[in-house]
């Protein structure tokens, strides 16, 4: 398929700021969401959540509940028996429990009755008889307690699962090394906390096949799910992804009230809506993991990175979702950024009585950035060297693969850090480690972090060789252009990148294109709203169904008009003679012009990542067809006498590559930006510290995220450095923005006030701890001293490219005592 | 036995009588009896902003005001904003300015933005993050929203107004 177009022509609609074709209908209240949709004859559902956190169920008595005018079925675990889960390793959740359930929120039985009351009413006389088990409730609990364990699979006791990867020799790298230093670290969970609930209607037909509507990000997956716990054929279930009111990664896994919806459809025959309270959307959760961090890496002298040696651990909550997943990412991205010639990574999640976690924004990568980061600031002040310079020095360079076999295009880091150096002014307000000289008062700071992240998983969740983006075009000869894919727009604006790639290439106006999305039974497949896929993936996708059209189109104009096809333009709603340009036909005659010669008009694209280098076990989470980039610059303003942070200013570089549309990118960097300054400032899942594992905030007021008074200026810098692999060169901005964001707050408070706060949250309270700590002589830092001791298996070992490696992991040698 | 309440009200400039159940917030009444879905709801506990619309002209939020209490006022949603098909200015500049990314907070962001320019046709950056302080938005960190009700309020003053080229494309 040619990529002229792309680059020959001049770009119409890439690169401007139409604003999103759905835009106005948000403004307006046309939009619907799932809770939005109201069908003849609905029933409400209600479902009834576990008030223990680990027990046993004896027995549950669901005959008061019955009895209830109103009420028209209530189920239990034992009508839905098979499990699922997002990924095929970890198929451990049921739509209600069955036997035993494993934190405060996990759902036991549903109702359907006439109305929300009367559902709620029901709920409340389902008697469920329990037998509490003791609680896992901690990373160093799960490490220590084997036995009672939460699930009966996974590696020992209540470890979910370890890894275990080495790439060359770190300790030959430790040898070589000037300076070696060993730092921990703690990340707290947090959640995405989409404005919107979750909610879900389900319509079971006459024929006997299903309809759900869903806020979720990944209505394929979901699809899957059904067909396997439902026992219907996938081809007799139909998902359609409503616009879903925020994301972030918390709609991406398949969830119990989904399949709870249609169950009871499927049994009264009458369509079944349900609506996560805001306290249930807290239980929901997959959201960020708690990771506690050990980081060693050695240096030399001019801060040229020897060897890493990176353990994290992982509170995954009670349930599998994608944690494995997220436990490689916490070690896979360490190395796209700096040089890092030998690596090691150990990780391990352990299951734990809590609302189980997942992907959000940034899956797996804030945690170990956040070390990175802080740690490089700490050997930076050992070295004497220049924050910025240090990192500036030893970026990996652009088409080049990873000591993990992680395969690089454009990397325009470099340039984000000099955009961001210059802005803010660094070198003549940044302290230069001494506070004696100091340039921007006490209490005053600056702090500087990097980071990077893919553009679209290279691979899917489960295996196939199908591609992981599909787009289909139908044009019709009254000039109308519909396109369909199964992308599902969570407010990113996936729609309308559809839309402006198909008017780029067939040259008409964005807003003549219908988007027809995330419906499994009009779209092809496109796998989700995740891992940062959909612009590059759908994008290209796009592009290769608008050329085929475009080529028909060209064909049936140059036989009429007598012109070569190589002389023919497409732009402005006509084809034409680039040579005489008046010679043309309207876009609508183009149509009518090939259908006449070919037939109905209608094209296909589609995407599939080009294969990782990586062959080891392990390889499939990190490879990416691209990696964007970002550079931070953080201004802290630190009260010592209160601990508290207010960020004043982000300067904030992203490598985007290209943007399809800036302003949308502009939306994307600024609200990355908001979410990692909740993430470093206030947000956190967090439980009583008593055995009951009790949340201690699941409402809105109580959990912390910034409002305008907290959200601080944010100065950003778009760099435009085309990746071949993207659509018109463009890479994601959805996550990588984020990362920067929490160690440049960090190093920004060791600037003003010169403690560490080795934890995220930053609270007022650790500050003071760690001020009060300085002021008697002792360590000014706050934040973890330990790891737990964990028996980690023998790693899996790969040799480096630069070693000659070709990928594959090295036969296992048996190991003599 | 009746068991719903009844009132009449001003709805988006409309008379309009309503039956529900008395218990319901008003946000449930627009919501289920009314069919105005266009308000939305975060958390239904007076935390997020998200479900807030204009009564008598002055913003509340409809999560915590009983359907009963509407009775004889004006009450004004996301539905009754546009005149006819032509946009309000703020509606127009979210629109285009990308303020509404999942477009969920959008309803009650817009209501309040227009609360505020009929008090105070100019306000300051500051004076704008207070009066939408108390809506919620995760998608935005809010930027591209002050930019737009900075935008309509020139708009609606009736003078120029260049959006800086920063805002769109970042800075140089």
């Amino acid at each position: 398929m040619s990529k002229r177009n792309q680059n020959a022509d001049p770009l119409n609609v890439v690169g401007r700021p139409y604003r999103k074709v759905d835009a106005r209908a948000k403004c307006v209240g046309q939009t619907k969401f799932a809770d939005d949709i109201v069908l003849p004859r609905m029933l409400y559902c209600k479902i009834l959540r576990s008030h223990l956190p680990h027990a046993i169920i004896k027995n549950i008595d669901t005959s008061k509940a019955l009895a209830l005018p109103g009420v028209f079925a209530v189920i239990t675990g034992k009508e839905l028996p098979i499990s699922y889960g997002i990924l095929p390793v970890s198929q451990d959740e049921h739509a209600l429990c069955i036997d035993k359930v494993r934190f405060i929120g996990d759902p036991v039985a549903a109702v359907a009755a006439i109305d929300e009351d009367v559902a709620f009413d029901a709920m409340n006389l389902i008697e469920v008889e329990y037998e509490p088990l003791n609680t896992v409730s901690s990373i160093e609990e799960a490490v220590m307690i084997e036995e009672p364990r939460i699930h009966t699979y996974g590696d020992v006791g209540n470890i979910h699962k370890k890894v275990s990867l080495e790439f060359g020799d770190v300790e030959e790298g430790f040898a070589e090394a000037d300076l070696i230093r060993e730092d921990i670290f703690f990340y707290e969970g947090n959640t995405h906390l989409p404005m919107e609930q979750h909610a879900a209607v389900a319509h079971f037909d006459s024929d006997k096949k299903i309809t759900l509507w869903s806020s979720t990000q990944t209505p394929h997956y979901v699809h899957r799910a059904l067909a396997k716990v439902l026992e219907l054929p996938a081809s007799h279930i139909r998902v359609i992804a409503t616009p879903n009111g925020g994301g972030f990664g918390g709609k991406s896994d398949p969830f119990n009230h989904e399949v709870v919806v249609c169950k009871l459809a499927m049994i009264t025959g009458r369509p079944v809506k349900v609506t996560l309270t805001r306290e249930e959307v807290f239980y929901c959760h997959r959201g960020r993991h708690p990771v506690l961090m050990h980081v060693k890496t050695g240096v030399k002298k001019d801060g040229a990175i020897t060897g890493m040696h990176f353990q994290s651990f992982l509170d995954g909550g009670a349930y599998g979702s994608y944690g494995v997943a997220s436990t490689f990412y916490t070690g896979a991205l360490q190395t796209v950024t700096y040089n890092v010639p030998r690596y090691k990574f150990e990780g391990l999640r352990a299951f734990t009585n809590k609302p189980p976690c997942g992907p959000k924004r940034g899956h797996g990568t804030p945690q170990p950035r956040f070390a990175l980061e802080v740690q490089l600031d700490k050997i930076a002040e050992q070295l004497k060297l220049d924050p910025a310079d240090i990192r500036r020095k030893h970026l990996v360079e652009p088409n080049s693969i990873t000591a993990n076999y992680l395969r690089i295009g454009s990397m325009g880091l470099g340039k984000c850090i000099d955009k961001v150096v210059d802005g803010s002014d660094w070198k003549n307000r940044f302290s230069q480690w001494d506070q004696n000289s100091r340039k921007l008062p006490y209490g005053k700071g600056i702090g500087l972090a990097c980071s990077s992240y893919i553009c679209g998983a290279g691979l899917p969740i489960y295996w196939n060789n199908m591609p992981q983006s599909g787009v289909q075009l139908r044009l019709d000869r009254q000039g109308g252009v519909c396109v369909m894919c199964g992308s599902t727009d969570i407010g990113q604006g996936s729609d309308s990148i559809l839309a402006y790639i198909v008017a780029e290439v067939l040259g008409i106006d964005p807003f003549d294109i219908r988007v027809i999305t995330a419906d499994t039974d009009l779209t092809p497949v496109d796998l989700g709203s995740y891992s940062s896929r959909v612009t590059l993936m759908t994008g290209n996708a796009a592009i290769q169904a608008a050329e085929r059209a475009r080529e028909l189109l060209v064909m049936a104009v140059a036989e009429k008009l007598g012109v070569p096809i190589e002389n023919l333009s497409l732009a402005e709603r006509r084809v034409f003679d680039v040579e005489n340009p008046e010679v043309g036909v309207s876009f609508a005659d183009a149509v009518v012009l090939a259908e006449s010669k070919f037939g109905t008009i209608g094209t296909v694209g589609s995407y599939s990542p080009p294969r990782s280098p990586g062959r080891y076990k392990g390889s499939g989470v990190g490879p990416s067809p691209a990696y964007s980039y970002s550079a931070a610059v953080a201004e802290v303003d630190v009260d010592p006498d209160t601990g508290i942070v207010v960020v004043e200013r982000v300067w904030i570089a992203h490598d985007i590559g290209k943007s399809i549309n800036p302003m949308l990118v502009m939306g994307q960097v600024e609200g990355s930006v908001y979410m990692g300054l909740g993430e470093v400032l206030m947000e956190e899942m967090t439980y009583r510290a008593n055995r009951n594992v009790v949340h201690k905030f699941p409402s809105m007021l109580e959990y912390k995220s910034p409002t305008t008074l907290e959200m601080c200026d944010v100065k950003t810098y778009l760099i435009e450095d085309p990746d071949p692999n993207g659509p018109y060169g463009a890479k994601e901005v959805g996550q990588g923005p984020l990362l920067p964001v929490p160690p440049a707050v960090a190093n920004a408070v060791y600037d003003a006030v010169g403690v560490r706060i080795d934890e995220v949250p930053i609270t007022p309270e650790k500050v003071l701890r760690a001020l009060r700590e300085k002021s008697r002589g002792r360590d000014g830092r706050y934040g973890p001293d330990s790891v737990p001791t964990v028996e980690w298996p023998e790693p899996l070992r790969v040799l480096t490219p630069s070693e000659g490696g070709d990928g594959k992991e090295m036969p296992r040698v048996a190991v003599h005592s | 036995m009746k068991q719903k309440a009844h009132i009449s009200f001003t709805l988006n400039g409309e008379q309009t009588e309503v039956a529900f159940a008395p218990h319901k917030t008003l946000l449930e009444v627009l919501r289920e009896d009314l069919n105005l879905t266009g308000t939305k709801h975060g958390c239904e506990l007076g935390e997020c902003g998200t479900c807030a619309l204009l009564v008598d002209g002055r913003s509340i939020l409809s999560c915590l005001m009983l359907g009963l209490e509407a009775e004889g006022r004006e009450v004004k949603t996301i539905e009754g904003m546009a005149e006819g098909a032509e946009l309000h200015p703020l509606q127009q500049t979210f629109a285009d300015l990308g303020a509404a990314q999942c477009g969920y907070c959008s309803p009650g962001f817009l209501l309040v933005s227009e609360e505020l320019l009929k008090k105070n046709p100019k306000p300051t950056r500051p004076e704008i993050q207070e009066a939408l302080s108390g809506n919620l938005c995760r998608c935005t960190g809010y930027i591209k929203i002050y930019e737009a009700v900075e935008l309509a309020a020139a708009r609606m003053r009736g003078e120029a107004y260049e959006l800086p080229r920063e805002s769109v494309y970042g800075l140089d």
